[in-house]
């Protein structure tokens, strides 16, 4: 089983164009800010939203194809969908929220009744099969709504920021769940959030949305560790810089030069944490290191350390102590030296 | 959000008794009098009710046959409403139709116009000389005017327009993605209407079938212009008691009003805390 899509939606100056597939058994996650139109595309896929142009095709199955004139109505298309608030039927109890689909599709309502209870076991939720949804926390809500969604045995499982409205005390444990639950499932599953811990724990895959275009994908290692947009590095937390490169040295659009760790050739991409700056009132006197001036712009707790932001021609985010920031005196328009080592730059062709 | 919903309530409730203590004297005033308007005939109604004759007036055949009369075609229009206004409400509420706000403010004129002129409307439409009744009548020799059809058809005529209109509001704020949700699920239209949107606008709906049923019960203009005012057949309640008026005998005009606000309140009450809750 596999999917495979072309979307094009343009609607009041929004236009969105993405290519993506997703195979079988394969968990693919659309990351992006919000109204980067990650919604959209499941909406497109989901058949409730007509696409301006595009094919989708699952399975050798043609679920929409404009040129064609082919679309499917949701019934038809035999997608399971999970959306963030869960959206489960308020006047029915857990089971039949489940056995909703089953009936649905002309199942008896004994069968569908027992296959709903195995699928809330499954679920790990068998005991809750007579409340209403009122009744159920947000994690049980949300183990519900999957089961309702996996019960009709879809060869699409779509996900629309299925933990963002659970607090932060339950969401690592769904979250884990999920993963779980996700691994067992044969259909393409493609999930969209904007949280990048949610993409990177969930992932096989994650692309990566922006402004209605894919901009970046590649598994979860690849994506935290070469950044290839400004989003993708603050979202993995690491500087980027973007210059040209001729040996071990280059030089930004800025003009400012970066010394490489090895040798390079033509436009590269440099990342490095801000936890690997050092910053200093002067110049820092080492070879080895790249230094360049700036200005502090901000200050911002962040974990144990305090992230400051460095305005220049090389802007960029330094992870400091706080005994670094009384001993510098650290304050917004104070002028700084930024410096990094070579070996701790992670540097890869743009 | 969900697990919150009581104890708001009751919040809300005590922030609402707290405000009474500051309503200012110039929104005291003319509430008083409102009150009074409203109130005070009723109390006069009560006041001047034959005690002592009312078992008598209650129980004779006039007076019976108009209560029967009444509630069963109120009860059979309430029923017209339903099955017709609901479907009409969903197709104003939730297709593209074209002409559909032209077609909205239409089914709402009959909430602004005099009854007697929608009662003159039905009959030039469905009289014997009527522009559909003549055909009728020729073709299947059915004639309407003053039958007792012609009093559901009257008291729908008034009554549906509420029903449409409060069903429609309903299917507005509820959630469309409850249907969207029932779709992917692979549910047909009629069985998303069916098991995810009725339940849904199920309040709506009761609202719109107690005001339809209540405007029905009180139906007058349209049905004495339409259907007339014969005893047993066409003469409800309201004609009724209008009739009695007119023939000096006030004593039966008040057991019939009486009669009416017991219906009503009882009905009412007993539909309330469902009602309320929900809506």
């Amino acid at each position: 089983m596999s999917l495979s899509a072309n979307i094009a939606v343009a609607r009041d100056g929004f236009r969105l164009d993405v290519a993506l597939s997703v195979g079988a058994g394969e968990v693919v996650v659309l990351l992006g800010p919000n109204g980067a139109g990650k919604s959209t595309v499941l909406e497109v896929i989901a058949g409730l939203l007509r696409p301006t142009a595009g094919r989708l095709v699952c399975d050798e199955v043609v679920l929409f194809d404009t040129n064609a004139g082919v679309h499917l109505p949701p019934m038809d298309r035999q997608v399971g969908m999970v959306v963030q608030d869960y959206l489960l039927f308020p006047h029915m109890s857990a089971l039949e929220n489940v056995a909703f689909g089953l009936r649905a599709r002309g199942v008896s309502r004994d069968a569908a009744r027992a296959e709903s209870a195995s699928w809330l076991g499954r679920l790990g939720v068998a005991e809750l099969a007579r409340r209403r949804p009122n009744a159920l926390s947000g994690g049980q809500a949300q183990r519900v709504a999957l089961a309702r969604a996996l019960a009709v045995r879809p060869r699409i499982l779509l996900l629309d920021e299925p933990l963002a409205a659970l607090d932060a005390g339950t969401r690592p444990a769904v979250r884990s769940d999920l993963r779980r639950h996700l691994g067992g499932y044969e259909g393409s599953t493609l999930l969209v959030t904007h949280d990048p811990v949610e993409a990177l724990v969930l992932a096989d895959r994650i692309v990566v949305l922006e402004n209605g275009s894919v901009v970046q994908q590649g598994p979860p290692v690849e994506l935290a560790g070469r950044p290839r947009t400004d989003y993708v590095a603050r979202v993995v937390g690491l500087n980027l810089l973007r210059g040209d490169a001729t040996g071990r040295a280059a030089r930004l659009i800025g003009g400012a030069p970066v010394v490489l760790p090895h040798g390079a050739d033509g436009p590269v991409y440099m990342a490095f944490p801000p936890a690997a700056v050092t910053l200093s009132p002067s110049r820092p006197e080492s070879s080895a290191r790249n230094a360049w001036p700036g200005v502090v712009a901000d200050l911002e707790q962040h974990g144990d350390l305090v992230r400051v932001t460095v305005d220049g021609a090389v802007p960029l985010l330094a992870d400091v102590t706080p005994l670094a920031v009384a001993e510098l005196s650290l304050q917004p328009g104070l002028p700084v030296w930024s410096s990094v080592k070579a070996t701790e730059i992670e540097v890869y062709p743009a | 959000m969900r697990a919150s919903w009581s104890p708001d309530r009751q919040v809300n409730r005590r922030l609402a008794g707290r405000a009474d203590a500051r309503v200012p004297v110039g929104l005291v005033i003319p509430s008083v009098v409102g009150l009074g308007l409203l109130l005070l005939p009723l109390a006069g109604l009560v006041a001047r009710v034959p005690w002592s004759r009312l078992g008598q007036i209650l129980s004779s055949p006039a007076v019976l046959s108009a209560l029967r009369l009444s509630l069963m075609t109120a009860a059979i229009t309430t029923a017209v409403c339903v099955i017709c206004g609901v479907p009409l409400a969903w197709l104003l509420a939730r297709t593209e139709l074209p002409g559909r706000s032209l077609l909205r403010g239409l089914v709402t004129v009959p909430l602004v116009l005099p009854p007697v002129i929608g009662g003159v409307a039905l009959l030039v439409t469905f009289g014997r000389r009527g522009l559909l009744g003549e055909w009728l009548y020729e073709t299947f020799g059915i004639s309407l005017p003053f039958t007792t059809t012609a009093v559901v058809m009257a008291q729908s005529f008034v009554a549906m327009p509420f029903l449409v209109v409060a069903v429609e509001g309903a299917l507005r704020t509820a959630d469309r993605r409850f249907e969207d949700v029932a779709a992917t699920l692979g549910a047909s239209g009629w069985t998303t209407f069916r098991r995810v949107t009725l339940p849904a606008v199920a309040p709506g709906v009761l609202a719109g079938a107690v005001l339809s049923w209540a405007r029905a019960l009180g139906e007058f203009g349209a049905t004495i212009t339409f259907a007339g005012t014969f005893p047993g057949t066409t003469r409800t309640m309201p004609p009724a008691a209008y009739a009695a008026i007119n023939s000096g005998d006030v004593q039966t005009a008040i057991v019939l009003s009486l009669l009416m606000i017991v219906v009503s309140v009882t009905v009412l009450v007993a539909l309330r805390d469902r009602w309320v809750r929900s809506g």
